[in-house]
């Protein structure tokens, strides 16, 4: 068990760091070539003034009119994303380890708001799937590939939860949860997690259509 | 699933789907997708794929999914997963009924209205990833019979109706003769060099709505316009072919409409009551033929009657006194940014003017864009099944006339006011003008 944790502390941890940021940087970096070599009226037409406009829309809650037609949604949505970032960063724990291997110290949020905020993220994930399996427009647009991400991102909050409140075999639980935490670094640029990385050029490059060409609003 | 009204509109056979569809090999169809996806489309298309998480938030957006009961194969992103969604999955290896049935999807059940952007947290393009299907449909000959037609016609006659060169300038002294009757100075000038503004129109205004040509003229003269219209090819701004993914026609039309614009040494070209065309000639043909933003301004009908209005070039005798409402057109309100200036010319014609709900750029598509309405008698039914929600909000508005400032949403409109008995009238804008507006002795 000391090795496997050994594994997953060190060099599978620099694997999953690693393939996560070259992952996300080869994809963005491809994303500009291959704009520029085959589709580059997108930088003709892209404008930062309607570009920001148009994400700043969608990123204050109920900004747009979608969301205001499905305020749930928006609530949990916006939550979910929020706790979603926040814990993994802020966690005093993780703290501790951006600590140790990297000599960066940050602010950490107190470990009762952040176990609240990962049981959050797993409410926003039941809820989720949920609505993927009873709403039928979502249930048939979705693949296994939905429900298995669903699953990736779940994991690491709840074996984290798991092992912080030392129920059973500490150690097991917090190998389990690096493990899962590390699938998922490394899912986020080979997968529809990518959106993490993609959501503001599209939009962006809506608003700089919707904004500089169509002189109307995109939310 | 029960409740949905899909089954009424299901099976619709088109003669140049079917004929088509019936020469067409796997092998074939393989090498078009990966010509069409390799060299014409790029990472955009892929992100687009990449990046929607299939969270069914577009489907609200449009009015098919509205219509038909919800039903989630008329989602926006529904539409995508049935038709770019298996090409992609099955990596090019699909039938020719596949073709056939995608063919119909691309072309009859989405209107290309670019209401779904908006909805969409990422603003993904499925009005664009439709479009990279009809293109791929268009390569392959399996383009609905009537559109098909009217491409045809745009590619042999330069204009939309097999309308020939002589037919039109015949066409323009008619019309000259009989508004020469009610305004006896009045002049439609042809071909004239220097001109400040070429007025250009679709092929179905000499076709069968002369009287618009005739109301045009009136207004030019009374607000005292220097203007022109083209004897040749190149009067028609209307453009089907962009429609049918048939990119290379769309290219020469737009030229030869840019081409004469520039031959008559014009300034600008103002465009009667029509979206689509302003759509081929404001952006997308423009682009085509490697121009950021169109050579010449291009002036829709709607800016055009805002400037004279506001500049008093044209005075308001008595206000239109029935209860009005307004379509807006995606191409030119989503598309072109004239929600405002449409709204100060039906205030200023009209007294009682009461807005559709939703409107502006999030007004519901008229179902008959984007080629929809030209796809033909076969699809009529099924336009009508899938806009209900059209009729609804038309009705809700209690209005007595409609106006529509759009060729297509006009018909469209006209035909959904039959289909659900609305006691509505529906006319265009200039209708309003040249019943209200004061006319010279
Ligand atoms: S009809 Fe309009 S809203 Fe519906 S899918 Fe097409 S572009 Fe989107
Ligand atoms: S809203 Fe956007 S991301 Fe969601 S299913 Fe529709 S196209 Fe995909």
């Amino acid at each position: 068990m000391h090795d496997l944790y050994n594994f997953v502390r060190g060099p599978l941890a620099w694997t999953a760091f690693f393939i996560f940021i070259a992952g996300s940087l080869y994809r963005i970096i491809k994303m500009f070539v291959m704009i520029k070599k085959k589709e580059s009226f997108v930088f003709t037409f892209w404008s930062w003034k309607y570009s920001l406009r148009s994400i700043m829309h969608w990123l204050i809650p109920f900004g747009t009119v979608n969301m205001r037609m499905h305020p749930f949604m928006t609530i949990v949505t916006f939550i979910f994303h929020i706790c979603l970032i926040i814990v993994p960063f802020f966690l005093f724990s993780h703290n501790v380890l951006w600590d140790e291997s990297w000599n960066i110290s940050c602010w950490s949020i107190p470990d009762p708001v952040a176990d609240i905020m990962t049981i959050i993220v797993v409410l926003c994930i039941i809820f989720f799937l949920v609505r993927r399996l009873k709403e039928p427009e979502v249930r048939f647009l979705s693949t296994a590939s939905d429900y298995f991400l669903l699953a990736i991102v779940a994991l690491p909050f709840l074996t984290g939860f798991i092992a912080y409140h030392q129920w059973s075999s500490y150690q097991f639980w917090l190998i389990l949860h690096i493990l899962t935490g590390e699938i998922m670094l490394m899912a986020i640029p080979f997968t529809r997690l990518s959106h993490m990385l993609f959501a503001p050029f599209t939009r962006g490059y809506a608003g700089s259509e919707f904004g500089g060409v169509c002189h109307s609003r995109d939310w | 699933m029960p409740g949905f009204a899909a089954n009424k509109v299901e099976n619709i056979l088109d003669e140049g789907i079917e004929k088509g569809g019936a020469k067409l090999d796997n092998k074939q169809i393989e090498d078009v997708i990966k010509s069409v996806l390799d060299t014409e489309t790029g990472e955009r298309l892929k992100i687009y794929v990449d990046t929607c998480v299939h969270c069914g938030l577009c489907s609200d957006a449009c009015h098919h999914f509205l219509s038909m009961g919800r039903d989630p194969k008329y989602s926006p992103a529904g539409k995508v997963k049935r038709t770019l969604g298996e090409i992609f999955r099955k990596k090019g290896k699909v039938s020719p009924e596949f073709i056939k049935s995608a063919s119909i999807i691309a072309s009859t059940e989405c209107n290309v209205c670019r209401r779904c952007s908006m909805y969409c947290p990422f603003g993904i393009d499925v009005a664009y990833m439709m479009k990279v299907v009809r293109r791929i449909c268009h390569k392959l000959g399996v383009t609905a019979l009537y559109i098909q037609d009217t491409a045809h016609s745009h590619s042999v006659t330069m204009n939309q109706m097999w309308v020939k060169e002589d037919e039109w300038v015949d066409t323009l002294q008619w019309q000259e003769e009989e508004a020469q009757a009610e305004f006896p100075k009045l002049r439609i000038p042809l071909e004239k060099e220097g001109a400040e503004i070429m007025y250009s129109v679709i092929a179905p205004e000499p076709k069968f709505q002369a009287q618009l040509i005739y109301q045009a003229a009136i207004i030019m003269n009374t607000a005292g316009i220097d203007w022109t219209m083209p004897a040749t090819p190149g009067w028609d701004n209307s453009d089907m072919a962009m429609y049918t993914g048939d990119f290379e026609i769309m290219g020469r039309l737009k030229r030869s409409h840019f081409d004469t614009a520039a031959r008559l040494k014009v300034k600008k070209i103002v465009m009667g009551e029509c979206g689509h065309a302003f759509r081929s000639v404001y952006d997308v043909g423009n682009r085509w033929l490697g121009w950021k933003r169109p050579p010449v301004p291009i002036i829709h009908a709607l800016e055009f009657y805002y400037d004279l209005l506001k500049a008093g070039k044209i005075k308001i005798r008595e206000k239109y006194k029935k209860s009005v409402t307004l379509h807006d057109p995606c191409n030119v309100i989503r598309g072109g940014g004239l929600a405002d200036k449409s709204r100060y010319v039906v205030n200023a014609l009209c007294d009682n003017f009461i807005e559709m709900h939703p409107n502006r750029e999030h007004n519901y598509c008229c179902n008959a864009g984007g080629g929809v309405i030209n796809c033909g008698p076969p699809f009529k039914n099924k336009r009508m099944v899938s806009n209900k929600v059209k009729a609804d909000q038309l009705i809700a508005t209690g209005a007595e006339v409609l106006l529509s400032p759009c060729h297509n949403c006009y018909s469209g409109l006209e035909d959904i006011i039959g289909h659900y008995k609305i006691n509505m009238e529906i006319k265009f804008i200039s209708d309003i003008i040249y019943e209200v507006m004061e006319k010279p002795a």
